[in-house]
């Protein structure tokens, strides 16, 4: 699946008898009609249960693309997203699987909350704001580094240590916003809820709407006489949401994060240890030491989310599951619907952004039970993951097919008539 | 016995098998062209050509494995269909694979039962195959204890335990595929004693081989294939070494040891008495010392598994020693690293090529580079270069030959002799000082084989101390200037070529320090 991407082999593009970028595209085919088939059982479900599903997907639909708060929720959704499966990818390219990006978002995010608080406001914002998204990269690569040292010192399986490191980010969490963390207001008042002070004004990331008015877009899009769509977006602009810097940053860490995997000599290495470590071993690569820093990478990322949805959006730190809100999960998924590539992570974290807030707007309007809603993004989960075991069959089909066979061997055929 | 048409294991002879027009097609390959091939009663016949050649894709056919896309199998001249492996073993029809299947910390007799039905089910009849094995070891002259745990025995036993296997399961006709792959000389010799023995008692076997004095030695007829197709039917005693290998290349092959000028370069290479044991505190070398001259190629034979991979990364940096130094040129390389090992110009072509000499998803200009990273012309300041590297790519694919649609291929869908050419470009590119080659032609056609060796030979021209390691014994003697010997992790000796003889090298081999008397015993 990996082999035949086009951006592994950046080469690839001029070269003669390769596929074309139709070819490509078809690649998504069977995840496109995956979703759709998730949908439909989806729709099953919503009919045992009495409520139209062809009135509760408008719902879900219009509810993502019919308002401007719609549009931006699901942006502010993708961002924790993406950075998430970016770092699933990284890791995943090494043949490491993390799943211990909740607390790994959740170190990110406590230890932004802790820098931002005790700095106040002695630094300057882009200095603060600087200083929070490297803690919590640090912080998440930190949490990372740990199941990657105790897999390649002492062979812990990684699936393991990152769920269980989990549990014990979250329950760190919660002692620490109880303790030394809580916000002394709460304290004063008595009502003790686990919440940290409010971060300094100057640590929040600017939102679109503040750039927006900074550079002199203050109509809104009714004076302009926009309507429609164009108004929607025009609106996630001018008008107030929530919509903040961070999505940029993300999008840039993938284009980061594309260019370390494909163009560097380290992601050369990362992607040799994760396809064939005794290869790797065999070139001089120190496989180990290139599985931690997989992991740490990984975890950075996860912890870079962790910064920016404080940062940008919540402003404090709470209840930590409530901050990593299953984004440490919903990313991993994203990166594999994103075909484990930075930039097809984009697209990918987009949908499942719509998803969830789908699902929310389809909730909320129609009555239906949150379980359901959750069972419904399960169900898109596992239609998408299935539905790799189509493309990777096509693409050993095609490979068959355009490799010419020199003298007589070559191909998968060669070895069968061997 | 004949007129009952039974064979003494208690199966029902089988009088011929044939088959005909027999067409197999994969994408992109024609496997098997309307073969024709037919084995009788009583008759070992080779079936013999490179690989690639359609040898495996026509047994797997008879074993049920594939079903052919035309062409019929004709039993005793009635025509059958063999759907399964269970289909072929119901017929008769024994395989001997070249890798075994068995359980290594069960005895003989728990092997052999193992997926049968006892006859005292649900409880185990080990009793009944332990007497019925024992009637099998006399009557074949198989010498196996049916107690023995199959992990202990020396492979030639263990080999005989799968024939066993295929007797006990009622065998009629045996299909051994390339069983002397991993024997000694002797072992081989035993082998063939047995195989002669059940022609004798009216088995028929398939012998498949790409060793012609192998096929010469024990068969009474060849069919040699060539791209899939029969290219020849020829009875054993009325051929020639040089006809089958013409015919199974397609154009004349010359055997002859190439020329070579005498060699008076300075030591390169120093191992001394390194020893080295695994996790598991095995010992894989034992006092292992050997020098390797520039322009000189020191040989090492042994049976796999002897020691010969242990010293390769020994010497490339990926076994530790527990004793002992290694010297390249007069520098103790011993704690270098393995990267360092590359930059002090060792190459080392690993034997298993797919999962230690390439990355297989990667393309093949991605596994050009793979142990050239730290280049100048592969990458500037971490970042990968490209253009240089596709220059670079197109240059050396084109220098060595190798068959490739493009750079951007992943280099698994190559042919293995592609590959190969791919990683000896590869290691040679880096103009190593020490080149350690080894298995570099096993699973390489005839073509690219001679294309190797002729490289070889030029490296070796141009001052680079090469070790061969090979558990080809013909490869080892058209090579090698010195030729070591390894068993169970020691060097028996090192043999100027001049005075190898298969015979001592075999001895050296299982073991044995011959003496004069052990030479003349064994039947060359």
């Amino acid at each position: 699946m990996c082999a035949r991407d086009p951006a592994q082999n950046p080469i690839a593009m001029n070269e003669t008898g390769l596929r074309s970028w139709t070819d490509r595209l078809f690649d998504f085919v069977p995840q496109v009609v995956a979703l759709f088939g998730a949908l439909l059982v989806g729709a099953i479900m919503l009919l045992l249960i009495g409520v139209n599903p062809w009135e509760a997907y408008r719902a879900a639909f219009t509810g993502v693309f019919g308002s401007k708060n719609g549009l931006s929720d699901m942006l502010v959704k993708a961002t924790p997203l993406l950075l998430v499966a970016l770092g699933t990818c990284i890791a995943f390219r090494a043949n490491v699987i993390n799943i211990g990006a909740e607390g790994q978002l959740i170190m990110g995010a406590l230890a932004t909350t802790w820098l931002a608080v005790e700095m106040g406001s002695a630094a300057p914002a882009w200095l603060l704001i600087l200083l929070c998204m490297l803690i919590g990269f640090v912080a998440g690569g930190a949490w990372g580094a740990i199941p990657g040292y105790l897999k390649a010192r002492l062979g812990v399986n990684e699936i393991l240590s990152t769920v269980m490191l989990n549990q014990i980010a979250i329950q760190l969490g919660f002692f620490l916003l109880r303790g030394v963390m809580m916000d002394p207001a709460e304290r004063a008042a008595g009502t003790n809820l686990p919440h940290s002070a409010r971060l300094p004004a100057v640590a929040d990331l600017p939102r679109f709407t503040d750039i927006a008015k900074s550079l002199g877009f203050t109509q809104t899009a009714k004076q302009l006489g926009l309507d429609g769509m164009t108004a929607e977006f025009y609106g996630l602009f001018a008008e107030p949401t929530r919509l903040h810097l961070g999505l940029i940053f993300a999008i840039i860490a993938a284009i980061v994060v594309y260019i370390l995997l494909w163009r560097t000599t380290v992601g050369y290495r990362i992607r040799a240890v994760g396809f064939n470590p005794a290869a790797a071993r065999y070139a001089g690569f120190r496989v180990r030491a290139y599985v931690v820093l997989a992991l740490t990478l990984s975890g950075a990322l996860a912890g870079l989310a962790g910064a920016v949805e404080i940062l940008g959006l919540h402003h404090r730190m709470f209840e930590p599951t409530s901050v990593s809100a299953g984004y440490g999960f919903s990313g991993i998924v994203v990166a594999l619907f994103g075909r484990l590539h930075p930039l097809g992570a984009i697209p990918s974290a987009l949908l499942f952004g719509a998803l969830l807030v789908g699902g929310d707007k389809m909730q909320r309007a129609m009555q239906i039970p949150q379980p359901l809603v959750t069972a419904l993004l399960g169900l898109v989960v596992l239609f998408v993951v299935s539905a790799d075991y189509w493309t990777k069959k096509r693409a050993t089909r095609i490979h068959v097919k355009r490799e010419p066979t020199p003298a007589g061997t070559s191909a998968s055929a060669g070895a069968a008539a061997d | 016995m004949a007129d009952s048409g039974l064979l003494p294991s208690g199966q029902k002879r089988i009088d011929s098998l044939a088959v005909r027009g027999i067409v197999k097609r994969f994408p992109g390959v024609l496997a098997n062209d309307r073969v024709d091939f037919d084995v009788k009663s009583g008759e070992i016949h080779a079936l013999l050509g490179e690989n690639g050649a359609g040898k495996s894709t026509l047994m797997k056919i008879l074993y049920g494995l594939y079903q052919p896309d035309a062409g019929e199998i004709l039993l005793n001249g009635q025509p059958i269909e063999i759907r399964s492996p269970g289909d072929s073993m119901r017929y008769g029809i024994g395989m001997i694979h070249q890798h075994f299947m068995l359980v290594d910390n069960l005895t003989v007799t728990e092997n052999v039962a193992l997926g049968l039905r006892s006859t005292r089910a649900p409880m185990l009849d080990l009793e009944v195959v332990e007497a019925r094995i024992r009637t099998l070891t006399e009557r074949y002259q198989l010498q196996v204890d049916p107690k023995a745990i199959v992990g202990r025995l020396a492979v030639g036993q263990q080999q005989r335990v799968e024939i066993i296997k295929a007797l006990y399961r009622g065998g009629a006709l045996l299909v051994l595929d390339e069983p002397t792959a991993v024997l000694t000389p002797q072992e081989v010799a035993e082998l063939f004693a047995i195989m002669r023995q059940m022609a004798r008692e009216g088995h028929a076997l398939v012998f498949i081989s790409h060793k012609l004095h192998e096929v010469l030695d024990v068969t009474d007829r060849v069919t040699v294939l060539r791209n899939g197709a029969v290219v020849g039917n020829v009875a054993t005693k009325a051929t020639t070494r040089r006809e089958l290998a013409q015919l199974m290349v397609g154009r004349p092959v010359t055997f002859a040891r190439p020329e070579r000028p005498e060699i008076n370069g300075r030591v390169r290479l120093r191992v001394a008495g390194a020893s080295a044991f695994n996790e598991r505190g095995q010992r894989l070398l034992d006092d292992v010392t050997l020098e390797v001259h520039a322009g000189e190629i020191v040989g090492v034979a042994g049976v796999s598994g002897n020691g010969q991979r242990a010293l390769a990364e020994a010497i490339a940096g990926l076994q530790p020693l527990r004793s002992g130094t290694i010297v390249l040129d007069d520098r103790t390389i011993t704690e270098a690293s393995a990267s360092d090992r590359i930059g002090m110009g060792i190459g080392y072509i690993p034997e298993e090529r797919m999962h230690d000499g390439v990355v297989k998803d990667f393309s093949v200009s991605d596994n050009l580079i793979l142990r050239d990273l730290p280049s100048a012309h592969v990458a500037r300041n971490g970042f990968l270069r490209f253009k240089s590297v596709a220059e670079r790519s197109r240059k050396l694919i084109s220098d060595f030959q190798v068959k490739t649609p493009s750079l951007e291929t992943p280099i698994k869908n190559l042919s293995g002799g592609n590959i190969q050419k791919v990683i000896m470009a590869r290691e040679l590119s880096l103009k190593p000082r020490l080149l350690v080659a080894a298995q570099p032609t096993r699973g390489v056609d005839v073509g690219a084989s001679e294309y190797i060796h002729d490289r070889l030979m030029e490296q070796r021209a141009a001052g680079t101390a090469i070790l061969l390691i090979s558990e080809d014994l013909d490869e080892i003697m058209q090579m090698a200037d010195r030729i070591a010997v390894m068993y169970e992790g020691r060097i028996m000796d090192i043999v100027p070529h001049a005075e190898a003889t298969l015979e001592k090298l075999g001895l050296l081999m299982a073991g044995v320090v011959p003496d004069a008397s052990d030479v003349e015993a064994v039947p060359a």
